[in-house]
């Protein structure tokens, strides 16, 4: 990878290919700005650096994303991913300003077994936030293609099939898509037809002005197929959603942050609360990093997103529990 | 002397058998065990988000084993849904089939669909 800074949009010395190789080490936060189509990005030391007239200002919704807390895993990589994750919830607790609500982008769960959702269940209630919006990993619909998942997580948002649904808060519209049922042998993540007529149907009678925000658990673009993280259908989707102003794709699934920028589109994967995976083919396969002991927290973490209304920018931060 | 020597033939010949016995058994081992790499016959490895061997032949009526040895779990899933799906198998958790009619049986894992195998049963 190369150390040149080849974008800097905001002359801050530091573009996103830098950032990237950055996160590799420092473990710091991120704060990541879109405006106009264009992507900015500046560590927290840098925002600290310049003062708070930096940060978005007052912003008319922030909401949380948590992904990967793979509850009942115990292995080398993390053999507490529960303390972990209730660190993660410590962390939002103690935000000076709450967000408004949280989005679990997947894998609650190591094997879905009920104890494990009843752990999940049982930290999440220390969780000051309490309005929290799901969409399954694969780890979550082990053996019942997702049964016990949608009987505890999508009944109050009259979820759809496998368990997609959509709603709408501050004129911004969110969309929770499920890619990790019926997978086809030697394929990807995978949305379905059925899904993607529902979703067609979904966004046909809005603006174009109202921001979207999509999350799945499975990357929506190709981070790295031969590792299975991509959908294969997912470019249908984004076919619906290409007329918006300002679409913003949430992803999990590979534990590490990677972001790209397609036109309108934003797509972001955030940190696992439980292990962190290796980059993109950098491993044998993408199987559960080992790191030591005190580099684990600043592998973990979570992403705060933030609207303001009027601007099509969405500021999206990753902070580590480091 | 003599006699000492003489039992000593017999301790050398004892040994021989023996080791004979031994040889034997440790080659009857060896082939139960397969290519001699730790795996039993009709095994299939995971490892590494793949299927070892890719291809495995066997007879109608053997049983075939796959065992997870990634701290992944893995389902196996018959393409044609020709014979039952595993549960999740977690780490060093083993499924067994018993191969029934010959024929090209392929198989992925739910989970990771990337994974995927053959199984040639003969006659």
């Amino acid at each position: 990878m190369s150390d040149y800074i080849s974008h800097d949009h905001e002359d801050d010395g530091i573009d996103r290919r830098g950032f990237l190789h950055c996160m590799a080490w420092a473990g710091t936060g991120l704060l990541w700005t879109i405006s106009g189509g264009v992507l900015a990005s500046r560590t927290l030391a840098q925002i600290a650096k310049a003062g708070e007239d930096s940060l978005p200002s007052a912003t008319d919704l922030s909401f949380l994303q948590i992904s990967d807390s793979h509850i009942g895993f115990s292995k080398e990589a993390n053999k507490d991913v529960t303390a972990t994750f209730k660190i993660a919830l410590d962390r939002i607790n103690a935000m000076p300003t709450p967000p408004a609500f949280l989005i679990h982008t997947g894998d609650l769960t190591q094997l879905s077994k009920p104890e494990e959702f009843d752990t999940f269940d049982e930290v999440l209630k220390s969780c000051q936030t309490k309005d929290i919006f799901y969409v399954p990993g694969e780890h979550d619909v082990l053996g019942d293609d997702g049964k016990l998942y949608r009987e505890r997580y999508t009944k109050r948002v009259e979820a759809k099939g496998a368990g997609w649904y959509s709603f709408n808060k501050n004129g911004v519209h969110f969309i929770g898509l499920v890619n990790v049922v019926n997978l086809q042998a030697g394929g990807l993540g995978q949305l379905g037809d059925d899904q993607l007529e529902w979703l067609e149907a979904d966004v046909k009678d809005l603006g174009t002005s109202t921001p979207i925000v999509v999350f799945a658990h499975i990357p929506l673009w190709a981070v790295y197929p031969q590792w299975g993280w991509g959908t294969s259908d997912s470019e249908r989707a984004l076919g619906y959603l290409k007329r918006f102003g300002s679409v913003t794709v949430l992803n999990g699934h590979i534990h590490q942050v990677l972001q790209k920028v397609e036109g309108n589109v934003t797509f972001h994967t955030a940190m696992s609360t439980a292990f962190p995976q290796p980059a993109p083919g950098t491993a044998p396969s993408p199987g559960p990093m080992k790191v030591p002991a005190e580099k684990l927290r600043s592998m973990l973490g979570l992403t705060s997103v933030q609207y303001k209304q009027g601007k099509s920018a969405l500021a999206v931060v990753d902070s580590t529990l480091s | 002397m003599h006699t000492l020597i003489a039992k000593s033939k017999t301790v050398r010949i004892l040994f021989a058998i023996s080791f004979l016995f031994l040889t034997h058994f440790t080659l009857g081992q060896a082939e139960k065990e397969g290519a001699g790499d730790g795996t039993k016959k009709n095994q299939i490895v995971i490892k590494d988000f793949h299927f070892t061997p890719q291809t495995l032949t066997v007879k109608s009526g053997e049983k075939i084993t796959w065992i997870n040895r990634d701290e992944e779990p893995h389902l196996v899933v018959s393409v044609e849904k020709q014979f039952k799906k595993s549960p999740p198998l977690d780490t060093d958790q083993e499924f067994t089939i018993t191969a029934s009619a010959p024929g090209t049986y392929t198989y992925f894992c739910s989970i990771h669909p990337k994974m995927t195998g053959t199984i040639l049963v003969e006659k």
